[in-house]
């Protein structure tokens, strides 16, 4: 009997043995490329580059959020719950648990990860063109824990490593000085190994990033390193004013001589609401439209961002830059009878106009998460001012500084009457009003109340000691495993 | 070497026994009515030799040896052996078997009879399938089988249904690995119902035999096949009827819409919106333009027979139902067509070989049209919040325009004219088979199985201005015509080789073993681009990408448009039982699987099972007269490894695009964060229970009692923002990251009988309870939370994942009414942090963890979407010629939140809202109408509504007429409605639809309900 069991099982395993195939059947590679097995050629680097570069166009949000924060724009939307985590920052109520903070924390650092996916591979090959790619990926990298640094403070800091799955459970929230340590270095690195021109439009250049190792000085108080960097540029550089103002933001106008560095964004891939930051166009130009807009040169989009009353009242009559930067949509009615438009939430009468869509956009894809109006980032006339402020607060001349701001209400009064005389701390608060009315709508002004302590007497409901940082999402802190402390008061 | 003489002895005894022999003869006819049984199995015990009775149940064995044993046997009969053979003819008599024990269970790669099962296996036939009428079979398994649970995330034509067996023990893909004839189908439309045999349910460890595919439980579909020796038997079945919507929400009309809507303005300050309130009158409504009467219908005509040594089937069908949204812009029709040959094979001269070769086609085509629906801005989502006072068509019939609603609120008549779209799919489905019987005890299976489909989906859509004239102001709204053209080839193939070895030891002892191996390789290619610039008068039907001005392809920066799945097993199971009294089953399965990196890619997984026939004992039956009484365990471990290939490893399959020179450029990035320690999920299943049939069999209870623990729970977990899962094109990564345990009691109650020579009752009832609870969450949050969002811009994470709750619970504020007046307010704790300070008339939210502030934490359970039992009721009359069914579906304690209001000023609104708070003490339970910020939308307990239901899933009245009428062997008419009523306090469309996914259940966005339908039909038999 056992003999007969062998015998069957010796015949078992050898039928089993004849039919079946070996282990090597379920190893399979994948068709994608293993990120661990790239970086072989050139193209691998540049390739691995724009990735890194992508992420930037997810700043439309810092930008509208940052000037919402401000003094300068009410939230709006369609009515007082749209969208509530942009409502809540408006009105200084902000807590822990807001989807939008949470948006920009999340992006900054997918775009800090994919900086740092070419840096940990950075001695892989050799090929000449090595330092201006790793200068572009530095850059990116600053410019990404530059946003994060102001958002956030102290946020954890990785140098040439992308943070891995797992490794949240053991990475601390790196000094706010550490973090702009690094930051200088990195574009310490990008002003020695880029020109001041690249052939492609878009690019990072030397400028660049002299403009924001200028501006991370500037946010420190660094006044004599921030001046030297941004007189080496203002006397160095290729950039200019440009002449006529209301040219500045039109898509016909992009990448000009007064770009230092600009976002590029484009019509031509949208995305929907579910990946916001998927899509190639700017998000937040349909998001400032005026509502149900109908008319020539605008075109409708969600009524969010709105500019003030008191803002538009800061402008002189005479300042050319008024009915540039803030849309009369009243006046625009009264002048104009095929003009119409819809009220939405919180509506003052001014839109955005420097960030509004434009008629004549392909839009393919949402319309209104399409559009392609790029955005000016740092401008010349940013540089000027900021240059200005460093003279004049450090050891500079005030005199130079004096000279830079009025190279910028010249070009906005288009004349020498409204040259400012002022000196020492009149002088540097002319310099902050200016930059209000220079910059409005781009995204500054939430964060240069705060660096120079003016927030909590021009924003509503800020409370000093606290709002200065937007808190550090909860859920954030609790993936860490409660490693980290919150911001002070939230 | 005394192996090998042995084994030459055994070899030649096996060649002397040949050699006496004789040709055994006969005749087998029925015990009632003497009438011969063509098609029987005869077949010589411990020999290969075999044969099968001709039409006049006659048969004939030759080379016989005059000891051997004939066994004879036919479906639905006990089995006769007969010791001892002659060369004389014999006549078997065959005696009906009314305990059916002998009814055959397929247990995967084999079957048993229901005697031996030692584990919890459920049997749906074809008699039930037939009676039902589904359009589906996930439908012939709702409410019959104890355990098993079927909901629909859709009640449109063609929406796939989800099953669960034995709830929900995984956080992704929870349902159970369905085989078609022993192919993996994933489809299950490529099958029409009424082609079923039966369909068996491997609710426990029995489905350990499946390994790593196992943990959701194994459902195993048989084909209907032909008889041997039976003559050509056509079978014409048909219906028509006629669907209509269950249940329209009570919305508001004009009238009261504009006086609420003032109110809402008046009190935040405002100018009243709607200055002609009396002249408004009762305005449009939405509801019933949407919904209309729909038309369904079914034919199909089955073929079977067989010759002696070959069986066929075969059938063709045809189903189309239109919808009752849209008529056919949510159309949906099916074709199938269906071969079934199975033959001994033969040699040229006729000498039978022991081979016998299977072989089953299967193919199907479905056209299905759908509208955007189960979302914010589908089409009953805008016919519910669409404003009465807006007219359907404006002066010069143009469709009107939705000027003052949302953004994603537009005239949904508009919204089904503009759809254009259509997926064709076409699949075809092949099982060859080969079966060699050998050394009498033994047998060789292998098996070929294989699924091809193509999946071809068009959409078409023209530029669309659904608002303000002119203006982008709807989120449909486009200035470019886009045509979406995705196509999809899924090849997959399952090769299986079984050794099975199956002989009774003196008289008493069965064994049955077997091992086996199986392969399967799954791929697919996906190719999509949308072309854009078309001319004017394009639509869905004239477009192509040839014509388009523009075109672009989906995968230009993504290369993962290729997949490739396997899995490499091994398997063996030994069944052993004593008189069929004690019963022992064990099974083990070695899987390695693509999906798991290097260190974890093979799995071992092990079940056992016993039964003890306690009715066989003469102890037992001393105490208690039953028919049959089994007990019945089984323990054993089940694997899960049902996520997205690679996800061990970080690919560069993201997204990164740019723009240089105002051109897109397309770069590298990485996709979904890799987890290189993955491994599959195991689950540790128990089960005891007992079978049982009392009073001549009238009455069967079985009752099972069921722990399954699932370890390792592969779910895909929230991540840290700092890992970058949020770049485009990445995701979060999968992870071992809890355990989830389900436990139950089923009961299946079964009385059926004949109450008279005209009268028979069937009673059959099941009962199911779960009790779903999350034992481990293992992540530093200790909680993971839906992505779904509730309302607009709230926060994430309505429903969670958390230790001690049961998965995909509720996670909310709790209300303890309204503020009354503003010193309620004043005395209660701020609610700013919840958006706003509160005001007299808004939502008193509960300070849960009572520290004085009301904030985030105070979120707590507020309910959850699982049922604490079901029940189904299935009563069967059959009166002379007459037969009545019925069917009933219960669900108690499952909970729903009501998510298809889009909570803005001037959207339409359901009557419960008249009973709003609009001043002291006018209401304690709907808050006051305001177009001021509120913190009323956040995520409460007050948008939690019951959706416990009883619903009248079917009932049918039949009449057969006499054989022979009109010339028709059998003829059938019958009238049947299909979701007759639910009852439920549920104030949405159909508390039965619910999404699918485990973490995003039970909010309702404005399901499609499940239609009623009339139907009439007829089968006939020739």
């Amino acid at each position: 009997m056992m003999t007969k069991f062998k015998f069957i099982l010796t015949t078992l395993s050898a039928v089993v043995l004849v039919t079946s195939c070996s282990d090597d059947f379920v190893y399979v590679d994948s068709q994608d490329v293993n990120s661990e097995n790239y970086f072989n050629t050139e193209a691998d680097y540049q390739a691995a580059l724009i990735g890194a570069y992508d992420m930037l166009q997810s700043t439309y949000l810092n930008v509208m959020l940052g000037e919402i924060a401000s003094d300068n724009t009410l939230a709006g939307g369609e009515n007082a719950t749209d969208v509530p985590g942009i409502q809540q920052v408006d009105d200084m109520i902000h807590s822990p648990n807001n989807q939008q903070l949470r948006d920009i924390w999340g992006w900054m650092f997918a775009g800090v990860n994919r900086a740092n996916y070419i840096m940990e591979f950075q001695d892989k090959i050799d090929f000449p063109n090595k330092p201006s790619v790793l200068a572009q990926a530095r850059f990116l990298r600053a410019y990404y824990y530059f946003e994060l640094v102001k958002w956030f403070g102290p946020v954890p800091l990785s140098v040439d490593k992308r943070i891995q799955f797992g490794d949240q459970f053991s990475i601390d929230r790196t000094p706010v000085a550490d973090v702009y340590h690094q930051i200088e270095l990195d574009l310490i690195y990008a002003t020695e190994n880029l020109p001041y021109t690249q052939a492609q439009e878009g690019r990072i250049t030397k400028g660049a990033a002299q403009a924001l190792l200028g501006k991370a000085y500037l946010y420190q108080d660094k006044f004599d390193e921030a001046a030297a960097v941004l007189t080496n540029l203002v006397n160095n550089g290729p950039y200019n004013l440009l002449t006529d103002y209301s040219t500045m933001f039109e898509n016909d106008n992009e990448n000009n001589i007064e770009s230092v560095f600009e976002v590029q964004y484009t019509d031509l891939e949208g995305a929907g609401f579910g990946c916001l930051q998927c899509s190639e166009g700017n998000v937040a130009v349909g998001f400032n439209g005026p509502r149900s807009y109908v008319g020539p040169y605008f075109e409708s989009g969600y009524s969010f961002n709105v500019p003030t009353q008191e803002t538009y009242d800061a402008y002189d009559t005479d300042d050319n830059r008024r009915d540039v930067a803030v849309l009369n949509i009243e006046a625009l009615a009264a002048s104009d009878p095929t003009v119409s438009y819809g009220e939405g939430y919180e509506h003052t009468g001014f839109f955005n106009r420097k960030y509004i869509p434009r008629k004549g956009d392909s839009n393919i894809g949402d319309q209104n998460l399409t559009n392609p109006n790029n955005y000016r980032s740092i401008r010349f006339a940013d540089v000027l001012l900021m240059a200005a402020e460093a003279l004049n607060r450090g050891t500079g001349s005030d005199t130079d500084a004096l000279a830079l701001l009025n190279r910028v209400r010249r070009r906005a009064f288009g004349d020498t009457a409204h040259d400012i005389t002022a000196s020492g701390s009149a002088l540097t608060a002319a310099i902050w009003e200016e930059r209000r009315l220079e910059l409005v709508g781009e995204g500054h002004r939430f964060f240069d109340l705060v660096r120079t302590s003016q927030a909590a007497s021009k924003i509503d409901g800020f409370v000093s000691g606290k709002h200065e940082l937007f808190p550090i999402p909860q859920i954030e802190i609790e993936l860490t495993g409660n490693r980290w402390a919150q911001n002070p008061n939230y | 070497m005394k192996r090998i003489i042995t084994c030459i002895a055994f070899m030649a005894g096996v060649f002397a026994v040949q050699a006496q022999t004789v040709t055994v003869s006969g005749t087998v006819v029925e015990s009632e009515t003497g009438m011969p049984v063509p098609g029987a199995n005869v077949t010589v015990k411990g020999a290969s030799q075999g044969a099968v009775t001709d039409f006049d149940g006659k048969f004939s064995v030759s080379g016989v040896q005059t000891e051997a044993t004939l066994v004879v046997s036919y479906i639905g009969y006990q089995t006769v052996t007969v010791k001892g053979v002659s060369s004389s003819p014999m006549t078997i008599t065959l005696v009906a078997d009314a305990s059916q024990l002998d009814e055959v269970v397929v247990v995967g790669y084999g079957s048993r009879s229901v005697k031996e099962v030692s584990g919890a296996v459920s049997v749906v036939s074809s008699a039930t399938i037939e009676k039902l009428k589904p359009t589906r079979i996930e439908q012939a398994i709702q409410g019959q089988v104890a355990g098993v649970q079927v909901t629909s995330s859709s009640g449109a034509p063609g929406a796939g249904l989800d099953i669960r067996i034995r709830g929900i023990s995984t956080n992704g893909d929870s349902s159970p690995l369905v085989l078609v004839d022993g192919n993996v189908i994933s489809e299950l439309s490529v099958i029409n119902p009424s082609d079923i045999e039966s369909i068996s349910v491997l609710k426990d460890a029995s489905a350990g035999i499946y390994g790593v595919r196992a943990a959701n439980g194994v459902i195993i579909i048989t084909t209907k096949s032909g008889s041997k020796v039976a003559p050509l038997k056509v079978q014409y079945d048909a219906y028509g009827g006629v669907q209509e919507t269950t249940r329209s929400l009570p919305l508001l009309n004009a009238t009261d819409y504009a006086a609420l809507t003032n109110e809402a303005y008046v009190s935040n300050g405002a100018m009243a919106y709607y200055s002609n309130v009396g002249s408004l009158g009762r305005g449009t409504d939405w509801q019933d333009a949407v919904f209309s009467q729909a038309f369904t219908s079914n034919q199909s005509i089955g073929l079977s027979g067989g010759s002696d040594n070959a069986t066929y089937s075969g059938g063709l069908s045809a189903f189309t139902q239109d919808g009752i949204v849209g008529k056919d812009k949510s159309g949906f029709q099916r074709y199938n067509a269906r071969f079934n040959y199975t033959v001994d094979l033969r040699l040229p001269d006729g000498t039978p070989t022991n081979m016998t070769f299977k072989m089953n086609m299967l193919y199907s085509k479905t056209n299905r049209k759908t509208l955007p629906e189960g979302g914010i801005g589908s089409v009953l989502f805008n016919a519910v919040n669409m404003a009465p006072t807006y007219t359907l068509r404006d002066g010069s019939g143009a469709f009107t325009r939705a000027e003052n609603m949302p953004i994603e609120v537009i005239n949904p008549l508009w919204q089904i004219d503009a759809t254009q779209n259509k997926v064709v799919a076409d699949r075809v489905s092949g099982v060859f088979g080969l079966n060699y019987k050998f050394w009498s005890d033994f047998s060789a299976d292998v098996n070929y199985q294989w699924n091809y489909t193509e999946v071809r989906n068009r959409s078409f859509s023209g530029i669309q201005d659904f608002g303000v004239e002119g203006v982008a102001d709807k989120v449909f709204d486009t200035d470019i015509a886009a045509y979406y053209v995705e196509d999809s080839f899924y090849r997959d193939y399952t090769f299986d080789a079984l050794l099975k070895y199956e002989t009774t030891l003196n008289e008493n002892h069965s064994i049955k073993a077997m091992v086996g191996t199986s392969v399967f390789k799954s791929t697919a290619d996906q190719f999509a681009f949308v072309g854009t610039d078309f001319a004017e008068g394009t639509n869905l039907e004239n477009a192509n990408l040839d014509n388009a001005g523009m075109v672009n392809n989906n995968f230009q920066t993504r290369s993962n448009r290729i997949f490739d799945t396997r899995l490499l097993s091994y398997f063996g199971r030994l069944d052993y039982n004593f008189k069929e009294k004690y019963l022992f089953t064990a099974t083990v399965r070695r899987d390695g699987s693509t999906n798991f990196g290097p260190s974890n890619k093979f799995g071992y997984f092990s079940t056992f099972s016993g039964g003890w026939v306690l009715s066989d004992e003469d102890f037992f039956n001393n105490l208690v007269t039953a028919d049959l009484f089994k007990l019945r365990g089984s323990y054993g471990v089940l694997g899960n490894d049902r996520i997205g290939a690679f996800r061990f490893t970080s690919l560069l399959n993201g997204e990164g695009v740019y723009v240089f020179d105002n051109q897109l450029q397309f770069g590298a990035a990485q996709g979904g964060i890799a987890n290189p320690t993955l491994k599959w999920e195991q689950q540790i299943s128990f089960n005891a229970g007992f079978d049982s049939k009392w009073f001549d069999n009238k009455l069967s209870l079985t009752v099972d009692y069921f722990k399954r623990r699932t370890e390792d729970l592969l779910l895909q977990v929230v991540t840290s923002g700092i890992n970058g899962p949020n770049a485009p094109g990445s995701g979060p990564p999968f992870a071992n990251a809890g355990s989830v345990e389900n436990k139950g009691l089923e009961v299946a109650l079964g009385y059926n009988a004949s109450l008279s020579d005209n009268f028979d009752f069937g009673l059959n009832v099941n009962f199911t309870t779960i009790d779903n609870v999350v034992t481990e969450v293992n992540n530093s949050l200790g909680y993971e939370q839906s992505g779904v969002g509730f309302g607009i811009g709230n926060l994430a994470g309505p429903s969670r994942m958390e230790v001690g709750m049961p998965i995909g619970y509720f996670y909310g504020f709790k209300t303890d009414g309204i503020f009354q007046n503003q010193a309620e307010v004043d005395s209660h704790p701020s609610q700013v942090q919840l958006g706003t300070v509160a005001a007299p008339g808004d939502l008193r939210f509960v300070d849960v963890n009572q520290d004085g502030v009301l904030d985030e934490d105070d979120r707590t359970y507020i309910g959850d979407p699982l049922p604490d039992f079901t029940i189904g009721l299935n009563v069967t009359l059959n009166y002379k010629k007459f037969d009545f069914q019925s069917f009933f579906f219960a669900s108690v304690g499952n909970d729903m939140v009501r998510n298809y209001e889009r909570n803005t000023p001037l959207v339409n609104r359901t009557t419960y809202e008249l009973d709003r708070w609009h001043g002291a003490n006018t209401s304690n339970s709907v808050p006051r109408v305001t177009t001021a910020a509120t913190s009323n939308s956040v995520f409460s307990d007050y948008y939690v509504e019951d959706a416990s239901f009883v619903r009248a899933q079917n009932m049918q009245l039949g009449y057969t007429f006499e054989s022979g009428t009109f010339g028709f062997q059998d003829l059938r008419i019958y009238g049947a409605v299909n979701n007759a009523f639910t009852l439920t306090k549920y104030r949405g469309y159909d508390p039965t639809v619910t999404n699918g996914s485990p973490l995003a259940s039970g909010f309702d966005f404005g399901f499609y309900p499940n239609p009623r339908t009339y139907l009439l039909g007829l089968n006939l038999t020739f």
